[in-house]
C-alpha cells in the first residue's frame, strides 16, 4: 500500500491545522497562507470516497454523485455542511475554471454530472453562475464528452482553448516553454482540477498535475522521457501553481490499461472520487489504485511495461507535493 | 481556409504570423491521409515519417503536433495549409552552389519535430496548425505562384518541411511539372525511406547540423544526432545536393574539438566539397541567457575546418565579411562575391572557375 488509511480521530486530529486555509491559493500547500510555496506544513491529506451504488444502468445515479461529492468535500474540509467546504475553496465574486478533462469521449472523461454537481455546489458558496467556466483544451472534445458549448456570458460558460486563444508570450519554467491558456490566465481567479483515474500509454497514468497539460499550446512536445520532466516542469509555471486550488479526480470509473483513449475492455467501475489540495499525494494515490488494479488482473506493473510515471516524484523535488507514502494520508469515507 | 486574406495581402506579409485570439475552425481541404504510418492493435498507429516513431492512440497527434489519429487512420492536417509564404534570395536559405542569384518562393505550415531551445521561428514551428493564420494554397497554386513572381525554385522551410511532408511531395511534383525546381530546408530529422523518396522530387537540400553531440541534440535539440548524419549520408550517395549549416552557438557547440570532429567527419563521409555554413547565433526563444556568437568565434571555427581540408566553408549572418564569398579551391580566385544575401559579382563560368576550368560542384543552371 502506498498510503495508509487513517481513523476518524486521527483525521479530525490531522485536520485542525486547515480550519485557516482559507482559499488556499497553493496546490501542496494545506495550512499554509494563500499563494505561498515551499514546504508544507504537515501531512497531505488525500480523500478517497467511494459509493458502490453509483451506478445505475449504463449511467451515473446522480443524486448519488452529489451525496459523494459531498462526503468528499466535508471529509476533506472537515466541514459539517457541503457550502462550508466549499467556501474554503472559493470567495464570493471569484471566476472559477473547472479544468475538465475530455480528450477520451464519453467513457473516460470528467462525466458532466460531476460537473453539474460542482456547478450547483459553487453557487451555494456564493459564486455566479457566469463565473464559472467549464474548460478543456478543444470545444470538440467538450462536445463529445457530453457537454455543450456555452459562450454567453449570463450563465456557466463552456468553452474549449480553440475559443477563448492562447497568450502571445512565452511562459517558460525548466524544460517547459509555452503560450498559456487565456482561460487560466485572463478568465480565472481561481481553478478546480478534475482529471479522471486513467492510465496513459506513454506517460504511465494521467491525473492531477498531467491534467493542465490543457492549459498550454503544446502538449504534444511534452510526452517524451514518459513525460518526465515536462509534466513536473508545466505544472511549475507560474500561474498554475497560483490558481489551481483543489483537484477532484473522477474515478467513477477507472481506465488501468490502454489510456488515454477510452478503452472499455479495460475500464472499471471505482465508483470513486479522490480529493486533495496536494496534486502530488493525489496523483501518487492515483497511480497505486491503477497499479493495485493491474495487479488484480495479473498485468506487470507500470516500470516493467517501462511507463513509471517518474514525474510524480519530480514534482515532488520541486516542492508541488509529496510522494511519500508517510506523508500522505489516504483517507477513506 | 481562414478568412479573407487575399493572395496578394498574404504574399506581403510577413514570415510569422502571430497566434490569434480566436483560432480558425476545421477545414478539410486541409486533411489528408497521411503517408508513412502503420496500424497497430486497439485504434493506435505509429508515424513513420521520422526517427521519433510516434506511437499515438485515437485522437491524439504526434510530436509534431500536425498529425492526428482518427478512427486507426493517420491524418496529416497541414496539407495546402500555409502560415508563411515569402518570396527571399536562394542565399536566404543560405545555398551558396545552388541557382545564385535567383529568386525562390518559399512556404511553411505550422509544425517541427523538434523543439530546438534557439528557435527563430518557434511561433509557427512550435505551434498547433489551429492556432496560426494560415491559408489555402494547393500545390498547383504554389507552382503558378512561383512561376509568375519568377523564382527559380521553390523552398520548403521555415518550420520543418519533413513534417508537411504530403504537401511538400505533392507540390514539388507540382513545381516540377511547371519547370520550377525544390529546395528542401530542413533538419534531416527523417528515416530512410521517405527520404529517398523525397529525394526522387527535389533538387537540393540544405540540412541544419545543430552540434556534432548527442548530449546536445538531447538537450537543447530534442532529437537525435545519428539519424541527421544518416540523412547527410543518404543525400550524398543518392546524389542529390546538399549543404550544410552549423548554428555556433557560444559555449553549447563551438569547442575546437567538436569543430574538429565535425569537419572530419564532413570530409571522411561525405568529401571535401560539401558547402559547411558556420552562422551567428542570436538569443531567442528558450536560449536567451547566451550572447551572440563572437565573430572571432566563427572565423575559429572556419579556420579549423579549412585545415581539415574543406573546400566551401562560409561564414553567415555577417554581412559583408569575405567568408561569404566562393572561392575557386585550386587558384583560388573569387567566383562568387556576395554581400549578405545579394551577389555583387559573379564569375563562374557554366560551373566552372574561368581561371583554372576546375569544376564547382552545385546546381549552376
Ligand atoms: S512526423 Fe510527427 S508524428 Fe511522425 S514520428 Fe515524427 S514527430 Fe511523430
Amino acid at each position: 500500500m502506498l498510503a495508509r488509511s487513517v481513523t476518524r480521530r486521527e483525521l479530525l486530529a490531522g485536520c485542525l491545522g486547515l480550519a485557516g486555509s482559507h482559499a488556499c491559493g497553493q496546490s501542496g500547500n494545506q495550512g499554509t497562507q494563500p499563494g505561498a510555496g515551499g514546504e508544507q506544513a504537515g501531512p497531505s491529506r488525500v480523500v478517497v470516497a467511494r459509493d458502490p451504488a453509483l451506478r445505475s444502468g449504463a449511467g451515473v445515479d446522480s443524486a448519488r454523485l452529489v451525496a459523494l461529492l459531498d462526503r468528499a468535500m466535508q471529509a476533506f474540509f472537515e466541514a459539517d455542511k457541503p457550502v462550508e467546504a466549499w467556501r474554503k475553496v472559493v470567495r464570493p465574486g471569484e471566476v472559477v475554471g473547472l479544468k475538465v478533462n475530455c480528450l477520451a469521449g464519453k467513457g473516460a472523461s470528467t462525466h458532466s454530472a460531476l460537473v453539474e454537481a460542482i456547478c450547483e455546489r459553487l453557487q451555494q458558496a456564493g459564486i455566479r453562475a457566469r463565473d464559472i467556466l467549464v474548460w478543456d483544451r478543444l470545444s470538440d472534445d467538450l462536445e463529445s464528452a457530453g457537454f455543450r458549448i456555452q459562450t454567453g456570458r449570463d450563465r456557466v460558460r463552456v468553452m474549449g482553448n480553440d475559443l477563448l486563444g492562447y497568450e502571445d508570450e512565452l511562459s517558460t519554467w525548466g524544460s517547459a516553454g509555452s503560450l498559456l491558456a487565456k482561460a487560466l490566465t485572463r478568465e480565472c481567479n481561481a481553478v478546480i482540477n478534475l482529471p479522471v483515474l486513467k492510465d496513459h500509454g506513454i506517460t504511465g497514468v494521467t491525473l492531477a498535475l498531467k491534467n493542465l497539460f490543457g492549459a498550454v499550446h503544446n502538449p504534444n512536445k511534452y510526452h517524451p522521457n514518459a513525460g518526465d520532466p515536462y509534466i513536473a516542469d508545466v505544472y511549475m509555471l507560474p500561474p498554475i501553481r497560483q490558481k489551481v486550488r483543489l483537484a477532484i479526480c473522477d474515478a467513477i470509473a477507472g481506465q488501468y490499461e490502454g489510456g488515454p483513449s477510452y478503452m472499455p475492455q479495460w475500464s472499471w467501475p471505482f465508483n470513486g472520487l479522490l480529493v486533495a489540495r496536494d496534486p502530488v499525494a493525489l496523483d501518487r494515490v492515483g497511480w497505486q489504485i491503477i497499479e493495485d488494479e493491474r495487479a488484480r488482473r495479473g498485468m506487470k506493473p507500470l516500470r516493467e511495461a517501462g511507463r513509471e510515471p517518474r514525474w510524480i516524484a519530480r514534482a515532488a523535488r520541486y516542492g508541488i507535493g509529496t510522494d511519500d507514502p508517510r506523508r500522505i494520508r489516504r483517507i477513506e469515507v | 481556409m481562414n478568412g479573407a486574406s487575399s493572395r496578394r495581402a498574404f504574399l506581403k506579409s510577413a514570415l510569422a504570423m502571430p497566434c490569434l485570439p480566436a483560432l480558425a475552425a476545421e477545414d478539410a481541404r486541409f486533411i489528408v491521409e497521411a503517408r508513412y504510418w502503420e496500424k497497430l492493435p486497439h485504434r493506435r498507429i505509429k508515424c513513420t515519417l521520422c526517427p521519433r516513431e510516434c506511437v499515438i492512440d485515437d485522437r491524439e497527434r504526434g510530436y509534431c503536433g500536425v498529425r492526428e489519429n482518427r478512427g486507426g487512420v493517420y491524418y496529416t492536417l497541414v496539407h495546402s495549409r500555409v502560415c508563411a509564404a515569402n518570396i527571399d534570395p536562394i542565399e536566404k536559405k543560405p545555398f551558396f552552389h545552388v541557382l545564385p542569384g535567383t529568386l525562390s518562393f518559399s512556404i511553411a505550415t505550422a509544425g517541427c519535430n523538434v523543439n530546438c531551445k534557439m528557435c527563430q521561428n518557434w511561433d509557427i514551428s512550435q505551434v498547433r496548425p489551429e492556432q496560426v493564420r494560415s491559408m489555402y494554397m494547393p500545390p498547383r497554386e504554389v507552382a503558378a505562384l512561383a512561376r509568375q513572381n519568377r523564382c527559380a525554385t521553390v523552398s520548403y522551410t521555415y518550420t520543418e518541411p519533413v513534417i508537411f511532408y504530403e504537401y511538400m511531395v505533392d507540390t514539388a511534383e507540382a513545381a516540377r511539372a511547371a519547370g520550377v525546381r525544390n529546395v528542401v530546408v530542413t533538419g534531416g530529422y527523417i528515416t530512410p525511406e521517405p527520404l529517398r523518396e523525397l529525394c526522387t522530387r527535389v533538387d537540393a537540400v540544405k540540412v541544419d547540423l545543430k552540434a556534432f553531440s548527442e548530449k546536445f541534440y538531447r538537450e537543447v535539440v530534442n532529437g537525435e544526432l545519428k539519424p541527421v548524419l544518416q540523412t547527410l549520408v543518404t543525400l550524398r550517395k543518392l546524389g542529390t545536393w546538399s549543404e550544410i549549416v552549423y548554428l555556433v552557438i557560444p559555449t553549447l557547440n563551438d569547442s575546437d574539438q567538436q569543430l574538429r570532429e565535425l569537419a572530419r567527419w564532413v570530409k571522411a563521409e561525405l568529401g571535401p566539397d560539401v558547402p559547411l555554413h558556420f552562422t551567428r547565433f542570436h538569443p531567442q526563444y528558450l536560449l536567451k541567457n547566451l550572447p551572440v556568437t563572437p565573430l572571432k568565434t566563427l572565423e575559429r571555427a572556419k579556420a579549423i575546418a579549412d585545415a581539415e581540408g574543406l573546400q566551401y566553408v562560409y561564414l553567415g549572418n555577417v554581412p559583408g565579411h569575405p567568408a561569404e564569398n566562393t572561392h575557386c579551391p585550386k587558384c583560388r580566385r573569387i567566383l562568387i562575391e556576395r554581400e549578405g544575401f545579394f551577389i555583387r559579382a559573379l564569375h563562374l563560368k557554366q560551373g566552372r572557375c574561368p581561371g583554372c576550368r576546375q569544376a564547382i560542384p552545385g546546381v549552376w543552371g
